[in-house]
């Protein structure tokens, strides 16, 4: 690693000004930066921690009856407080890499760093969560511009994220073992107004929503539903794990299995 | 350099660290606390686990400043008052739970881990709580062995001999 300093400011105002200096750089958990860090892939002049700020831990109810999650909650934390507000959101949290890496990684640093295989943005998109920063409140359909790319402006901190709690959720991650990233996984969501299909793992933009199964969906929630839809290869990832073609067979794959395991 | 200050196996320690010190640097080579392991450096494989306030981490993965006040446990701190082998401990001798040894310190500690959250996981529970720790010699029946053992279940049953 290149050398740097750290600061661990306790609110989330001098977090916001110690990250307006140039060379200034957000550290949530450190999952991804620390490894990225090693790789000599990055090379801040000084990190910000955002661990040590009581204000952004934790998880409760809003008044809306949404699941409000602090962006420094660990993804350990968010599995076992949202067990029961939130059983889909839950269940995705509690696989996500290995427990160790559970208990230092966080949601709003994985949403930050929107990696396309990540698990957290299928949830996100999939909820038509809002993503609250410092400065604003940004519709999950705003938020997520592409691959490792977001709407947040240089300095900005993901502060909380709100999920309004569908009637019926489940999300299905093809694992890959090796890195313990969604291969391919699929998060779907049933609403009183329609139904939610986010893709993660797939796309070379990225976490996507798959319109046409939204659409057959919210007609009929039922693996049958979706039966005579196929998801288009086109921009889908092709690497040593999968191509296109085999990305695309699993969207629709693991898009029934959530369906007919959402309760 | 700053100065950071945390407890490690119930003593108050303190030395100087860059910002970049990840916390294994400083147990091994500030404290000389060798016997948490890097494997690989890249957060794969769970050689370097440590208890930070409880609760297991990757200390290959976490700036050692970012333990500044915390309750770190290593390997070291894991046997009895008395300097016998603690039960998890003596049962990965018992289970021979171990070949090369290199994995163990945070096999150990990962498994003292779930130990507190799940005192009597099943088989499946462990290999899947095991999920980021990696035995290169491949000897994870006597370690899953050796867990449930240790948690006071009866292993006769358990994975191949």
């Amino acid at each position: 690693m290149y050398a740097f300093e750290i600061e661990r400011p306790s609110t989330i105002g001098d977090a916001a000004s110690a990250l307006g200096h140039d060379g200034a750089q957000a550290l949530g958990g450190g999952q991804t930066l620390i490894p990225t860090l090693k790789q000599r892939l990055a090379a801040p002049e000084k990190l910000i921690s955002l661990t040590a700020i009581p204000e952004m831990q934790g998880v409760c109810i809003g008044d809306a009856g949404e699941v409000c999650i602090g962006g420094a909650t660990t993804h350990a934390t968010v599995a076992r407080e949202t067990a029961k507000s939130y059983p889909a959101l839950s269940g995705l949290a509690s696989h996500i890499g290995d427990p160790a890496v559970r208990n230092r990684g966080t949601i709003g640093g994985s949403l930050a760093n929107n990696d396309p295989s990540a698990c957290y943005p299928a949830a996100a998109l999939g909820s038509g969560a809002t993503i609250v920063t410092n400065t604003r409140k940004i519709a999950a359909d705003d938020y997520f511009q592409g691959m490792f790319t977001t709407a947040l402006e240089p300095g900005e901190i993901i502060t909380e994220v709100r999920f309004p709690v569908p009637q019926k959720a489940n999300y299905q991650k093809f694992v890959q073992p090796a890195s313990r990233f969604a291969l391919v996984g699929v998060f779907v969501a049933k609403y009183a107004d329609g139904v939610r299909v986010a893709v993660t793992g797939a796309s070379e933009d990225g976490v996507f929503r798959w319109d046409a199964a939204e659409a057959a969906l919210s007609r009929d929630f039922s693996a049958a539903a979706i039966e005579g839809l196929t998801a288009s290869a086109t921009n889908l990832i092709s690497d040593l794990h999968g191509t296109p073609a085999y990305r695309a067979h699993l969207i629709k794959v693991l898009t029934k299995r959530a369906v007919m395991a959402a309760a | 350099m700053t100065q950071v200050s945390m407890t490690v196996n119930g003593k108050a320690v303190s030395g100087d660290v860059e910002g970049r010190t990840l916390l294994v640097d400083f147990l091994r080579g500030g404290l000389h606390l060798t016997g948490t392991h890097v494997g690989c450096d890249t957060s794969q494989c769970g050689a370097c686990v440590v208890h930070v306030n409880g609760i297991a981490v990757k200390s290959c993965t976490m700036f050692a400043s970012e333990a500044a006040g915390a309750e770190v446990r290593t390997i070291e701190g894991m046997a009895n008052k008395d300097g016998s082998l603690s039960v998890i401990q003596a049962a990965f001798q018992e289970h021979h739970g171990l070949q090369c040894g290199f994995c163990t310190p945070g096999m150990v500690m990962s498994a003292a881990a779930l130990l507190k959250e799940n005192p009597k996981p099943t088989e499946h529970e462990v290999r899947a709580y095991l999920e980021g720790n990696i035995c290169r010699c491949t000897g994870y029946h006597n370690i899953v062995k050796a867990i449930m053992a240790a948690s006071g279940q009866d292993v006769a049953a358990i994975a191949a001999e």
